[in-house]
C-alpha cells in the first residue's frame, strides 16, 4: 500500500545551524508514527516541516501520494493538536471547532452537523458555548483535538498533546488517543519527549537525536534490538543497564567479564554469539536480571551481587547493584528478600541481550 | 480569657486602621491640590467679569452665569475673527478622528506583524519605529513643511491628519506588538492550518482579542493629536486650525480688558473631548496597560 506520508531526504537548516539532518520516514495509511527523542532534537521542528508551517532546506515531502513540499499549510489536507492546544480564546467552543470550515466556506448545515458528530464523539456537546478560558485542561485538550477530527484530514499531526496534563489526565487521554486511532482508522503523527507515550502509542517509532534519525522500527524492536547506545539509554523505564565488560573467545561462544569493586568479576558465558571485540557494553533490560531461582532458561546465570539499594515499586522491586563500575537495575518481584548491604544471588537472562561497541555505541549482534 | 486562636491581640490592629486613615488623609490631601485649579476654572467660568474682578479667586460665584461659556464657544475673537471655538473644535474632530483611527489600524497590523510574523530584519525595524517615538516635534518641523508643499497638503486638514499619523506610528505600533508578543505563536500556526490567511487571522484571531489595547491606543493616540499645539500652529492656515490653536488665539489677542470667565470656558471646552475619552474608555486604559497575556 502507498503511504500516506512520505519524507526523502529531508533537510532544515536555521542559518548555518542543520536542525534536521537527511531524515527519511514514511507512515502507511492508517499507521500512528511517534517522532521521539529528547528536546532539542528537531522533532516538533519535523512536525513542522510536515504540516508546512516550516520551510524546509532540502528533500521532498509527499502525503497521500502528492508532492506537498512547496504547499502551503491549508491545502496539504492535515490537521494538526497543539502542545498548548491554541485555541481561539476569543471564539467559543463551537467558534473553535467550525472555525476551518467557515474559512473554507464550508455550508452552514454541513457545518452544524460536523460539529454535532464530533461533540458526541468527544463528549464535549454540553460544552459548545463555553470559552476555551472557562474549560479545563483536559477539556481544552477535547476542544483541540475536535478541532483537527471535524477536517477528516488524510494525515493527523499532534505536537505534544498531553505534555500539559496532570499525570492521571495524560495516561486517560493517551487512552482515548488510541481509542480514537482504532475507531478512525486515521493515519496519525505524534510527537513526544515521553518514552512511554512512544510505547503505548505507535505502531511505528522514530528515535530522534540531534536531527538524525537513530532507529526506525516497531515499539518491540526499538524495545528489544536498540540500535546504539542512545536508543538503548533513552527508551524504557527504568532504563536499559549498559555495562562496560570485557568479552573473549569460549568455544563456539563468547565469555564475557564484568569487573566489580570488592569482589571476583562476574563472568557470563554467552553460548550464542561470537566474534566481539575485545571492549563491549553489555545491555540487559531491569527485566531480565532477576533474583535467582525465578528464572530459568537457556541464557540464565546466576552471581552472587552486593546490593546497594532497595526501591519497593508496588508491583516490582527494583535493586540496584555496583556492578562494572555502574549502578545496575534487576527488578524482583515483591516479595524479595533483599536488603541494602546484604547479598543476594541475582540471576542474568542473556536471552534478550544487546552488545554494543563502546566507542561507536552502535549494536553489535 | 481570651481564646488563643482568636486572631491578633488589639493593639496592631488599632495601629493599622490608624494608619489607613492616615493614608487616607493624605492621598485626599493631594487630589484635593490637584482639583484646585479645575475648581478655580470652573468657578471662573461660571462668573460674570464684574464679579472676578470683585470677588476673591477660589469664591463659588454668587451668580451662576453660563455666558462666557456662550461667548467662548460661539462669539469669541480669535484675531479678526469673532465666532468663538466653533469651526476650530470641529476642526480638531475631523482631524483627530481619522488620525487615531488610521494610526491605530496601521499600529495594529504593524504589531501584528512584527510579533507574530517573524521576518528577516524585524528586529530592526521595530527599533527604528522605537526610535521615531523619541524624535522631538521640532526636529522634523521643517522637512515635514517640504513634504506636505510636494505633497500639495499645506495647510489643509489632510495634511495634518497625514503628520499626526505619521508621527502616532511609532507609538501605536509599540503598543500592539507588546500586546501581540504576548499571544502564542501556536494561535497562528493554528489558524494556518485551520485555512486562514494573513488578514483574517488578523481580523478573526488577532482583533477581537485586542480591545483593551485597542482602547489604551485610542485615548493615548486622541489626547496626542486632541492636545497637538506645535503641528496645529505649524501645518494650518486661517480656517484649518485646530482648538488648541484657536484657544491660544482668544487668550492671548484680546485686546482691552481681559475676560477670564471666557478664557476658563475655552481652556474647559477645548479640554472636554479628551476627559470624555478618558471617562468612557478609561477602565481599559488600566486594564490594557496592566494586561496583556491571554489565558488560552
Amino acid at each position: 500500500m502507498e503511504p500516506i506520508l512520505e519524507i526523502r531526504n529531508l533537510g532544515k537548516n536555521f542559518g548555518a545551524v542543520e536542525i534536521l539532518k537527511d531524515i527519511n520516514v514514511s507512515a502507511e495509511p492508517g499507521g500512528f508514527l511517534v517522532l521521539v527523542g529528547p528536546s532539542g532534537c528537531g522533532k516538533s521542528t519535523l512536525l513542522n516541516c510536515i504540516a508546512g508551517l516550516e520551510p524546509i532546506s532540502g528533500g521532498t515531502i509527499h502525503i497521500g501520494g502528492r508532492d506537498v513540499t512547496h504547499v502551503s499549510p491549508k491545502d496539504r489536507n492535515i490537521a494538526m493538536v497543539f502542545q498548548s492546544y491554541a485555541l481561539y480564546p476569543t471564539m467559543s467552543v463551537a467558534g473553535n471547532i467550525t472555525f476551518g470550515m467557515k474559512v473554507r466556506g464550508v455550508d452552514k448545515a454541513v457545518r452544524a452537523r460536523k460539529l454535532q458528530e464530533v461533540a458526541r464523539q468527544l463528549q464535549i456537546e454540553q460544552l459548545l458555548d463555553r470559552r476555551p478560558s472557562q474549560l479545563s485542561g483536559g477539556q481544552r485538550q477535547r476542544v483541540a483535538m475536535g478541532r483537527a477530527l471535524v477536517r477528516d484530514p488524510q494525515l493527523f499531526l499532534f505536537d505534544e498533546p498531553l505534555s500539559n496534563l496532570d499525570a492521571k489526565l495524560r495516561v486517560e487521554m493517551r487512552l482515548e488517543i488510541k481509542k480514537l486511532h482504532s475507531d478512525l482508522g486515521a493515519t496519525m503523527v505524534y510527537v513526544t519527549h515521553d518514552q512511554i507515550e512512544a510505547m503505548t502509542l505507535a505502531t511505528r517509532i522514530v528515535v530522534l537525536k540531534d536531527g538524525v534519525v537513530q532507529q526506525v522500527g516497531s515499539p518491540a524492536e526499538i524495545y528489544n534490538r536498540p540500535t546504539n547506545l542512545f536508543v538503548a539509554d533513552f527508551m524504557g523505564s527504568p532504563a536499559m543497564n549498559l555495562i562496560p565488560a570485557r568479552a573473549s573467545r569460549h568455544g563456539n561462544g563468547t565469555r564475557i567479564e564484568i569487573e566489580r569493586a570488592g569482589g571476583p568479576p562476574i563472568v557470563l558465558i554467552d553460548g550464542r554469539i561470537d566474534g566481539l571485540p575485545g571492549d563491549v557494553v553489555v545491555g540487559l533490560r531491569p527485566e531480565d536480571i532477576a533474583e535467582a531461582g525465578f528464572r530459568a532458561g537457556d541464557g540464565v546465570q546466576e552471581a552472587e551481587c552486593l546490593i546497594d539499594m532497595v526501591e519497593p515499586a508496588g508491583a516490582d522491586t527494583f535493586v540496584v547493584s555496583l556492578i562494572g563500575g555502574k549502578q545496575v537495575t534487576a527488578r524482583l518481584h515483591a516479595e524479595t528478600e533483599a536488603r541494602p548491604g546484604s547479598t543476594l544471588a541475582l540471576a542474568f537472562d542473556l536471552g534478550k541481550v544487546s552488545y554494543f561497541a563502546p566507542d561507536t555505541g552502535e549494536r553489535l549482534n | 480569657m481570651t481564646d488563643p486562636a482568636r486572631g491578633l491581640p488589639a493593639a496592631p490592629r488599632a495601629g493599622q486602621a490608624a494608619l489607613r486613615w492616615l493614608l487616607f488623609a493624605i492621598l485626599g490631601l493631594f487630589a484635593l491640590f490637584y482639583l484646585m485649579p479645575l475648581f478655580v476654572m470652573i468657578a471662573t467660568s461660571l462668573k460674570s467679569l464684574e464679579e472676578i474682578r470683585a470677588g476673591s479667586l477660589v469664591a463659588l460665584p454668587a451668580r451662576v452665569t453660563f455666558e462666557a461659556w456662550g461667548t467662548a464657544w460661539s462669539s469669541a475673537c480669535t484675531g479678526i475673527q469673532c465666532e468663538g471655538l466653533r469651526p476650530y473644535f470641529w476642526n480638531s474632530v475631523s482631524l483627530s478622528v481619522p488620525a487615531v483611527a488610521i494610526s491605530t489600524l496601521l499600529g495594529a497590523v504593524n504589531g501584528y506583524v512584527i510579533a507574530q510574523w517573524r521576518f528577516r530584519g524585524a528586529n530592526l525595524i521595530f527599533s527604528l519605529m522605537l526610535f521615531g517615538c523619541f524624535i522631538p516635534f521640532q526636529v522634523v518641523l521643517l522637512p515635514m513643511a517640504r513634504t506636505l508643499g510636494f505633497m500639495g497638503l499645506t495647510g489643509s486638514i489632510s495634511g495634518l491628519v497625514f503628520v499626526h499619523v505619521i508621527y502616532g506610528i511609532g507609538f501605536t505600533t509599540l503598543f500592539f506588538r507588546n500586546y501581540y508578543v504576548t499571544i502564542p505563536v501556536e494561535l497562528v500556526k493554528a489558524a494556518k492550518v485551520d485555512g486562514a490567511g494573513f488578514f483574517r487571522i488578523f481580523w478573526s484571531v488577532f482583533m477581537p482579542l485586542s480591545l483593551p489595547i485597542l482602547m489604551v491606543t485610542v485615548i493615548w493616540q486622541f489626547t496626542q493629536i486632541w492636545n497637538d499645539f506645535l503641528f496645529g500652529v505649524s501645518f494650518s492656515q486661517a480656517g484649518t486650525q485646530p482648538v488648541t490653536v484657536a484657544l491660544n488665539n482668544i487668550v492671548n489677542s484680546t485686546t482691552g480688558v481681559k475676560e477670564y470667565n471666557v478664557d476658563m470656558a475655552a481652556a474647559i471646552i477645548a479640554a472636554l473631548p479628551t476627559l470624555f475619552v478618558y471617562a468612557v474608555a478609561g477602565k481599559y486604559f488600566i486594564r490594557g496597560l496592566t494586561a496583556g497575556s491571554v489565558k488560552g
